[in-house]
């Protein structure tokens, strides 16, 4: 039996052949390393992420969030939720703060999910894979298992918005959160303390239907990155992953910059220095190559 | 009669009662102390005509139309800036895109405005199979203005594709079926049921 066993909420852009299966894959190859078992909440569905309002009223995208709850507690009984998307993780908590304080909402919802038989109980813990990491496993656990520490290896840790507002991780500090630098040393890395664009949006969907406002701010995020030494940036986040990496040629065209920046996931960082090959890490998902931490994982 | 001139009507002018009724977290509005903290926080901030504070004071005016109308709140980028640092804790986040549901449900949208667009497709595109087709959603987005500039779109952005398809983390196989819920007909019944009870509560304040 594993050490840690979870009902598991992959989200959209973890499948296969989407944005973030790169995410998914390193995930996996984490939890082998550290003897986490996740079960996948059956036959899950979208959260609407933080954009679905639009189309969405408030009891229709909730409900979205209230079905994977009552399905992970009917399939998966008694396990924590875990996320590793920061919006599956905000939307789906988000949801079950509400049921918890407005019955009326609760009642509703399970109104609806009557239509297929389904009822939610609302008891299940809501939780996000760096959670796990840290609360669960600890850092010295983590730094215990380190077969090819990451030396020399700068990393700019890019916490983003929602893996750190509203809800936080391990109660810390919303403006200046550590975790990820904690991390990255933990791993043998180098955090870069003063890599100030840190907890700055990249515009998250926005950056779909408002494109030069959001790469202004991208612009920012990647040049901070540069002035502070970094050889990579490191992120929870799949779609601050995507926003941050994969403009980047529009980015170039449009300011001059020459950037060509990496980013990558923590888990992909944690799967490396565990000992784990480049495809293992799924470095091979990379837009732009992380060829340091490759170097690292060839050794 | 509209849903909006019966809202107008129902609430005689007071546009704060009908925000606290109607909108997402609305009875939040009047807690508001204008400390300013949130119109700073905001990161498009420069390009939101009426930042979260003025809005809820407008609110409060009963500049009824001036904010539905606005295109302000579909500048929120959903970072909770705001809501970690409000001193008197507002769910601002969650006003925000209340009211961004609500103007689009009495059709006081402007017209055009992509990301009210975009958050429209996104649900449509979502609630087709219970779970986000990523391809179809960027070729909306290009081919959102028609053929031909969807085209012309397209070929821009052509590289980033083939970048994304060559790592794996976009999939042709997506246009033909694709991922999506089993149960798809068992979610769309019960979306549409919690969309009637939803619907039933606030058309019930426009009469
Ligand atoms: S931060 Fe809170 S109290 Fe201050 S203006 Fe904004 S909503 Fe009002
Ligand atoms: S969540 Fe929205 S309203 Fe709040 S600071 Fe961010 S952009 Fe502004």
């Amino acid at each position: 039996m594993a050490k840690y066993e979870y009902s598991y909420y992959p989200g959209c852009s973890s499948q296969k052949g989407a944005s973030s299966s790169n995410l998914s894959r390193s995930v996996e190859t984490m939890c082998e390393e550290l003897d986490v078992k996740l079960n996948v909440i059956p036959d899950w569905n979208c959260c609407s992420a933080s954009i679905g309002y639009g189309g969405g009223g408030v009891l229709p995208r909730m409900t979205l969030s209230a079905r994977n709850i009552a399905l992970s507690e009917k399939h998966n009984v008694g396990q924590d939720i875990v996320a590793t998307c920061a919006a599956c993780w905000l939307a789906t908590k988000e949801a079950q703060e509400r049921f918890d304080h407005d019955g009326d909402l609760m009642a509703d919802t399970n109104k609806a999910l009557a239509e297929a038989g389904l009822k939610l109980e609302n008891k299940t813990k809501i939780r996000h894979m760096v959670e796990v990491l840290i609360e669960d496993i600890g850092y010295e656990q983590i730094g215990s298992g380190v077969k090819r520490p990451l030396e020399g290896l700068k990393v700019a840790g890019y916490v983003g918005c929602q893996t750190n507002r509203p809800f936080g991780i391990d109660g810390e500090s919303f403006e200046n959160p550590m975790y990820l630098d904690k991390l990255v040393d933990t791993l043998g890395g180098e955090s870069i303390k003063t890599y100030e664009k840190k907890v700055q949006c990249c515009g998250g969907a926005l950056a779909f239907s408002e494109p030069v406002k959001s790469q202004e701010m991208i612009h920012g995020i990647i040049e901070s990155a540069y002035d502070n030494g970094a050889d990579v940036i490191a992120t929870p986040c799949p779609l601050c992953q995507a926003n941050v990496e994969i403009y980047q040629d529009e980015i170039n065209a449009k300011y001059g910059s020459k950037f060509n920046m990496p980013v990558v996931y923590y888990s992909q960082l944690i799967d490396v220095a565990y000992g784990r090959n480049a495809k293992d890490a799924s470095l091979d998902g990379q837009i732009i190559k992380a060829k340091k931490l490759e170097d690292i994982a060839g050794k | 009669m509209s849903t909006n001139t019966g809202m107008v009507e129902k609430y005689r002018n007071n546009f704060l009662k009908e925000v606290e009724a109607n909108v997402e977290e609305g009875e939040w509005v009047k807690m508001c102390m204008q400390c300013g903290v949130c119109a700073g926080s905001c990161p498009l901030g420069s390009h939101w005509a009426h930042p979260p504070q003025e809005i809820f004071m407008m609110i409060r005016a009963g500049k009824r139309d001036e904010v539905l109308t606005s295109d302000s709140m579909w500048m929120c980028t959903s970072c909770y800036n705001c809501i970690v640092r409000c001193p008197r804790e507002l769910p601002i986040t969650h006003i925000m895109h209340g009211l961004a549901n609500y103007a689009k449900r009495l059709g006081l949208t402007p017209k055009s405005q992509p990301t009210a667009w975009f958050s429209q497709v996104f649900w449509d595109n979502m609630m087709k199979k219970g779970r986000v087709n990523e391809l179809k959603l960027g070729l909306s987005l290009y081919f959102k203005d028609g053929l031909v500039s969807g085209i012309k779109e397209s070929i821009k952005h052509q590289k980033l594709g083939m970048n994304m398809m060559k790592a794996k983390r976009m999939s042709i196989a997506e246009l033909f079926g694709g991922h999506g819920v089993k149960d798809i007909s068992d979610l769309q019944k019960i979306i549409k049921k919690a969309e009637e009870i939803e619907n039933a509560r606030i058309e019930s304040y426009g009469k």
